[in-house]
């Protein structure tokens, strides 16, 4: 601790002195790397009203152990410092600088949730420090223009919302549609992207709008005005709770809609099963990942690596949480990111290789998707496949698509 | 006119829930003349016990009882441990005191029971009756476990000696200590009943909502306004205060204001109410002279 002082003016000077003279560049070293350790910063919620997300942290830290052990990246280890921000922005915020100012990290890796790194996101760009492959699915942490520094990884609430409109368009396009969304940019963010995927037949198609806010107790009377709206496919842009009220009271009053429900609300263990499976069934919704409890992947070598990864190193974890599997795929592509800057560990450089992945297949993800970026292209995943919920699982439909 | 009777039906519903809310907020206020913020939390702790107690084999109603007699020494417990020392505190004290409450019982069930939503069984059919497919079977019985402790409320208040002892207590503390009340116990009792209303609230509220920690955070809102709105020292009027909030929610929000609004309505109400008619459309108007 008592040497930390000198060390970004250290940095600073390496940097200067090597950049000053290209024929030495054998290493480049950034803030929180040496030649034995890369030091990565997060903040997670492991505490409050989203702590059950903290499962991608803590199956991140287990990730790099992993790595750790197996020798880390081109001989360094991972010195991963995960925390505790109760998805709370102004504590995210705190939490933010002191990674940044006293833990000298390098880069800061995956902060979950979208208030969270909104907060962050002008101050990471000011000081030039990436912000990467954040845990959020908003459409705006892909801005290379503006925000060259923050870069997001899974697909974006518009990107998934313009699949559905463009699957609709191919298999129902003289449909009715309602929408029910939380009044927030989350649901804006999917109401936008749907209405962009439709294009100039969207004001004919959607025939009804309904928002609730997060603190209503039910979403009762909007599935009332939605269903006398006559619409006969219905867009449900929920959290978990509300769309399992959604999905009992359209049941209930007999409205059976065509159902498309988004990613953030499609796990059978929150919502659908709170809802009554049979309730369920029909329901249309999109995917980026093998999903553990679907016996089909079972052979598959990276179920198996997975499963191996999660017993020897994330037992805390339970493994019918989701969110481990999209940790460790995130985690995967960390890595990548940091193998391809080889001994040029700089925070430039650590955003050029982000923005320079080609064809890259990650584990776990669905066979198909392949993760691509260049420098006016932020937006890492961009391909779902749609999956339809048959009483017991999703079983997916057609092929993987691109929005 | 489909509709808007659909909106009605489903507005009594929801009414339901913010009644029996609004019921355990006037046994409170009955017994200590406060309003406790940590009411809701407390019937959602209250609910997760029964959660527990039914996953782990009891049958629903056993688990109902045994429920609501723990929640009921809980409320006493409560009262004794952290209340009573604030006994002659300030009335903001008392104030901080509930928001501890409602922080520490929500942190807790979260840290315990972990935030994942669960489905919580309800005691009636599934099946709806008359087949109509306005309300539920379960919105119904809600609806009549409600207006079955408001008797059984009107009943102890007005024909036991307890509950007068108790409404005594509550009113002029000095004066009841003079004929022989234990004041002090007669507030524990109140809060043990509260708690124990708030439990049966809970257990008729998850099959509806769902439960997870904050499952009450947003209802505890709408009981307020429908306590206040009914007379806080009303327990019928504050029941009705729930189904009128309840339905003008949903008409308001369907037909005038828009869905982005239908929370307004409720911070209307309360603020209406607090400046044209502090006592509420059924309560009491309190003169004290000084």
């Amino acid at each position: 601790m008592t040497k930390r002082w000198y060390r970004a003016p250290a940095a600073a000077l390496v940097i200067a002195a090597v950049a000053a003279t290209p024929a030495l560049a054998q290493k480049k070293y950034g803030p929180g790397v040496t030649d034995t350790e890369i030091k990565i910063g997060q903040t997670n919620p492991y505490s409050g009203n989203a702590s059950s997300y903290a499962s991608n942290g803590r199956t991140e830290a287990a990730y790099f152990r992993m790595i750790n052990d197996q020798g880390g990246i081109n001989g360094r280890k991972i010195n991963f410092i995960s925390l505790d921000d109760g998805y709370s922005p102004p504590k995210t915020v705190e939490q933010i600088r002191k990674l940044v100012e006293q833990e000298n990290v390098l880069l800061v890796y995956a902060p979950l949730g979208t208030p969270p790194n909104t907060a962050i996101h002008q101050y990471m760009n000011a000081k030039k420090v990436p912000q990467l492959f954040v845990a959020t699915g908003a459409t705006k942490w892909g801005d290379p223009k503006h925000f060259p520094w923050t870069m997001g990884w899974q697909p974006s609430y518009q990107t998934e919302a313009r699949i559905y409109a463009k699957y609709l368009l191919e298999s129902k396009p003289d449909a009715k549609v309602a929408i029910l969304y939380q009044n927030d940019d989350y649901g804006k963010d999917y109401v936008k992207g749907f209405k962009d995927g439709l294009g100039d037949k969207a004001a004919k198609m959607i025939v009804a709008e309904a928002s609730y806010e997060s603190t209503d107790p039910t979403v009762d009377s909007q599935i009332v005005t939605l269903k006398s709206s006559g619409a006969d496919v219905f867009f449900d842009v929920t959290i978990p709770k509300f769309a399992a009220q959604a999905i009992r009271k359209a049941y209930d009053i007999g409205w059976h809609p065509l159902h498309l429900l988004n990613n953030v609300a499609n796990s059978v263990g929150a919502a659908l099963k709170p809802a009554g499976l049979e309730k369920a069934v029909g329901i249309i919704s999109t995917t980026y990942y093998k999903d553990p409890s679907d016996a089909q992947w079972h052979g598959d070598q990276d179920y198996k690596d997975w499963v191996a990864f999660m017993q020897k190193y994330n037992k805390d974890s339970d493994p019918a949480d989701n969110n481990t599997v999209l940790a460790y795929a995130r985690a995967f592509t960390l890595v990548q990111v940091l193998k391809q800057c080889g001994d040029d560990l700089t925070r430039e450089n650590v955003m050029k290789q982000a923005a320079n992945l080609k064809d890259l297949r990650v584990p776990m993800l669905l066979p198909g998707i392949l993760i691509n970026t260049s420098p006016t292209d932020f937006f890492p995943i961009e391909q779902m496949q749609l999956e339809k919920f048959d009483g017991k699982a999703w079983v997916l439909i057609g092929k993987v698509l691109g929005s | 006119m489909n509709a808007l009777l659909h909106q009605i039906l489903s507005g009594l519903a929801t009414g339901g829930i913010y009644a029996s809310v609004a019921l355990a907020l006037v046994m409170i206020h009955q017994a200590t003349h406060l309003v406790n913020f940590a009411q809701g939390e407390m019937a959602m702790f209250s609910t997760y016990i029964a959660w527990a107690l039914i996953e782990g084999g009891m049958p629903y109603w056993d688990a109902f009882a045994l429920t609501i007699l723990i929640s009921f020494l809980g409320g006493i417990v409560i009262e004794r441990v952290v209340i009573r020392p604030m006994a002659n505190a300030p009335v903001l004290a008392s104030v901080i005191v509930f928001i501890g409450l409602l922080v520490i019982l929500n942190s807790v069930a979260g840290w315990i029971f972990t935030y994942t939503v669960k489905s919580f069984p309800s005691p009636f059919p599934a099946e709806p009756l008359w087949n109509n497919s306005y309300i539920s079977t379960h919105e119904l019985g809600a609806i009549g476990v409600t207006l079955v402790v408001l008797a059984l409320l009107f009943i102890f208040f007005r024909f036991t000696l307890l509950g007068l002892a108790m409404r005594a207590a509550a009113e002029n503390p000095v004066s009841s200590r003079l004929v022989g009340i234990r004041v002090g116990w007669m507030l524990a009792l109140g809060w043990g009943l509260a708690a124990a209303i708030g439990a049966v609230a809970g257990m008729m509220v998850a099959p509806i909502v769902f439960l997870d920690p904050n499952m009450m955070s947003g209802i505890l809102l709408y009981g307020f306004a429908a306590a206040l709105l009914g007379g806080i020292d009303n327990p019928a009027g504050a029941v009705l205060g729930g189904f009128i909030v309840g339905v003008l929610e949903n008409v308001v929000g369907a037909y005038l204001i828009g869905t982005e609004l239908k929370l307004t309505v409720a911070l209307v109400v309360i603020v209406g109410v607090l400046t044209l008619k502090p006592s509420g459309l059924f309560g009491r108007v309190l003169v004290s002279r000084v």
